[in-house]
C-alpha cells in the first residue's frame, strides 16, 4: 500500500447542497488511521451525497474536508458505488474491472504493465475471486460484484475506501464475506467508510458509526452512539423497530436488516 | 463457373474509381463498429442518427463553395456534436430531447438549403443514401488520414472510455475528466460519421455504426471482442454492399445497410439456438438478461 502517511478524514462544519437543496449541513467528524465506520441513517439522510461531497464530485458550499493519506483527492481515494449506478451491460469481466483500479497510475499512450497485473491477481485472490477473473460481471452475485468492486479498491492502493450501499442486493451470509474483507484492510490501516442501511450486528462490524440524518446525530462506537435521542432523530416513530435488537452484539434475534 | 466468379469478384477492379470505392468501404466498414461498440455501450445510437442527420447543412455549404465536404462537414459535425451535448447540460432537459430538436431543425435547414441552392452540383440521393463508387482520390486520401487520427485517438482515451461507460462515477472519483472524455468520443463520432456518409448515406449511417457493433456485442464476451467481430461484420457488410452496388446498379447505403442486417439476423438465430442447446445440456434458463443474475 502507497501512503504518504496514516490515512485519516477530518471533516469540520460541511455543508453540501444538492440541486439548489440543502442537503447537508453542521457535519462534523473525524476518522483516525485503521478504522471500519458505519455510515447509517434513513433515506434521503445524505449518504451518497456526503460520499459524493467527500471524493469531490459534489462541491461543499462551506467548512473543509481533509483527507490524509490519499495524495489527492484521485487515486489514493477509492470508491465502491452503489450497484444502480454501474452500466451492466457493458461486458467486462472482472479481470478487466479489477484492472480499472491501475487506470490513475497510466498515461494516454502507455498503458498497465506486469507489475499491474502481478497486483490486480493478488487483489482478486485475497478476496477470493481470481478463480472467476474470466467472467463477465453480469455473471456474478451481488456479493461477488462487490468482492470485485473491493479488489479494485486494492488495486487502486487506496488508503480512504468508501462503499455506497455495499449490502444492497447481497445476502446476509456474502455480507459477512465482505466485512471479512474489509476488517482486513483496516488492520492495514486503512480507513474504511460504508454506508448502510442495513443495522445488523453493526457494534460486531464496525468500530465506529456515524449517524447522519441531513447533519451528524452521532458518531462514535456502535454501544455508545444509539441513543434513544439519536434513534429518534434518525427515524422517529419508527425507531422500535431497530432498536436494540438490531443493533448490539450477542443478541438472541440476529434477523437480518432491510436493504433498500 | 469458377471464371465468372472471379469475373464477379475481380472484374470490377479494372477500374479505378472501384478500387477507391474498395478502400473507401473497408475504411468504412472497420471504423464504424470499432467506434459503435462505445455508441451502443453508451447508449448513444439515436445521438450517431441525429449527428449523420445534422451534417447536412455543412455538406451543402462545402458544395456551393466548391470544396471537399470534409473541410466543411467535420467542423459543423464537431460543433452540432458539442452543442448537444451542452443543450442539455446548460437547459436541464433530457439529453434526448435536445438531441431530437437539433437534429430535426439542422435536417430542415439543409433540406431547405439544397432546395434554394442553384449552382450545386450533387445528387441529393446519392448524398442520403451513400455512392461510394464516386469518391475522388481526395476523398480516399482525407478518409485515410482521418481514419489513422480516429484510431490513434481512440488507442489514447481507450482507457478512459471504458471506465467511464461501465462506472461513470467511479471514473470521476479516480480523476477521470468524464465530461472531457464524453466531448472527445462526440468529436470522434463527428468524424467517423462524416467519413461513412460517402459509402453509407446520411439516412443509413447508422447501420454501419450500429448493425455489425451489435452483432459483435451478441457474439463477443469481451469489449474489444465486440469491436474486432463487429469491424470483421462491418467490413464483410461493406464490401458485399459495394459489389451489390456494382452489379445491381444500387445506391451503396442501402446495400451496405441490407447485409448489415442480415447478418445481424443470422447472428441472432444462431445465438439464439445456441442458448437453447446450452441450456438443454445444463438446465440454465437461457433467455435471462443481461444483468438480472441472482443475488448474494
Amino acid at each position: 500500500m502507497t501512503m504518504t502517511d496514516k490515512p485519516s478524514i477530518t471533516v469540520e462544519d460541511v455543508a453540501v447542497e444538492r440541486n439548489g437543496y440543502r442537503a447537508l449541513f453542521d457535519i462534523t467528524f473525524a476518522v483516525g488511521p485503521g478504522t471500519l465506520v458505519g455510515v447509517v441513517g434513513p433515506n434521503g439522510a445524505g449518504k451518497s451525497t456526503l460520499f459524493d461531497a467527500l471524493v469531490g464530485i459534489l462541491p461543499i458550499t462551506q467548512g473543509t474536508v481533509n483527507l490524509h493519506g490519499a495524495e489527492s483527492r484521485n487515486g489514493a481515494l477509492a470508491y465502491v458505488p452503489q450497484r444502480d449506478s454501474i452500466n451492466w451491460r457493458f461486458p467486462a469481466t472482472v479481470f478487466d474491472v479489477v484492472m480499472m483500479g491501475c487506470c490513475c497510475r497510466t498515461s494516454w499512450f502507455r498503458g498497465p504493465g506486469k507489475r499491474d497485473r502481478a497486483l490486480a491477481r493478488c487483489c482478486l485472490e485475497r478476496v477470493g475471486l481470481w478463480e472467476r477473473r474470466a467472467s463477465l460481471m453480469n455473471e456474478l452475485s451481488g456479493g461477488q460484484r462487490q468482492r470485485v468492486f473491493i479488489a479494485r479498491a486494492l488495486a487502486q492502493e487506496a488508503g480512504i475506501i468508501l462503499l455506497d450501499e455495499a449490502f444492497s442486493g447481497v445476502d446476509v451470509g456474502a455480507q459477512e464475506g465482505i466485512i471479512e474483507v474489509l476488517q482486513s484492510m483496516r488492520a492495514e490501516g486503512r480507513v474504511v467508510l460504508l454506508a448502510t442501511h442495513d443495522l445488523t450486528n453493526l457494534a460486531q462490524r464496525f468500530d465506529q458509526v456515524l449517524c447522519i440524518n441531513r447533519h451528524v446525530c452521532a458518531c462514535g462506537p456502535p454501544d455508545q452512539a444509539f441513543t434513544p435521542q439519536v434513534l429518534e432523530e434518525l427515524y422517529g416513530s419508527h425507531r422500535i423497530e431497530f432498536a436494540p435488537t438490531h443493533l448490539h452484539p450477542n443478541h438472541p434475534n440476529p434477523a437480518g436488516g432491510d436493504n433498500d | 463457373m469458377i471464371e465468372s466468379l472471379a469475373d464477379y469478384l475481380i472484374g470490377p477492379f479494372q477500374y479505378r474509381f472501384m478500387v477507391r470505392a474498395l478502400i473507401v468501404s473497408v475504411l468504412v466498414g472497420v471504423m464504424c463498429p470499432i467506434l459503435g461498440a462505445y455508441v451502443i455501450t453508451r447508449g448513444l445510437s439515436f445521438m450517431g442518427d441525429a449527428l449523420a442527420h445534422s451534417v447536412l447543412p455543412g455538406m451543402v455549404v462545402a458544395f456551393l463553395l466548391g470544396i471537399s465536404p470534409f473541410f466543411a462537414a467535420v467542423p459543423a459535425g464537431i460543433a452540432v456534436a458539442l452543442l448537444m451535448g451542452s443543450v442539455s447540460r446548460r437547459t436541464g432537459i433530457r439529453e434526448d430531447t435536445s438531441i431530437g430538436v437539433i437534429f430535426a431543425g439542422m435536417f430542415a435547414l439543409g433540406l431547405v438549403m439544397l432546395a434554394k441552392a442553384n449552382n450545386i452540383n450533387v445528387n441529393i440521393e446519392d448524398l442520403l443514401l451513400g455512392q461510394v463508387l464516386g469518391v475522388s482520390q481526395t476523398d480516399v486520401f482525407v478518409s485515410l488520414g482521418l481514419t489513422a487520427l480516429v484510431l490513434a485517438v481512440l488507442y489514447a482515451v481507450h482507457r478512459q472510455l471504458v471506465y467511464t461507460t461501465f462506472d461513470p462515477v467511479g471514473a470521476k472519483v479516480v480523476g477521470i475528466r468524464a465530461g472531457l472524455v464524453e466531448y472527445v468520443l462526440l468529436a470522434i463520432l463527428a468524424l467517423v460519421i462524416v467519413i461513412s456518409i460517402q459509402a453509407a448515406g446520411i439516412v443509413l449511417v447508422m447501420a454501419m455504426l450500429v448493425t455489425p457493433a451489435a452483432a459483435g456485442y451478441l457474439l463477443a464476451r469481451r469489449f474489444v471482442g465486440v469491436m474486432v467481430i463487429g469491424a470483421l461484420i462491418g467490413a464483410l457488410s461493406a464490401v458485399t454492399g459495394l459489389y451489390l452496388s456494382f452489379h445491381a446498379d444500387l445506391p451503396s447505403g442501402p446495400a451496405m445497410a441490407l447485409v448489415a442486417t442480415a447478418i445481424f439476423a443470422l447472428t441472432v438465430l444462431v445465438k439464439k439456438s445456441w442458448l437453447v442447446k446450452r441450456a438443454g445440456n445444463d438446465g440454465d434458463n437461457p433467455l435471462t438478461a443481461p444483468g438480472q443474475s441472482p443475488s448474494g
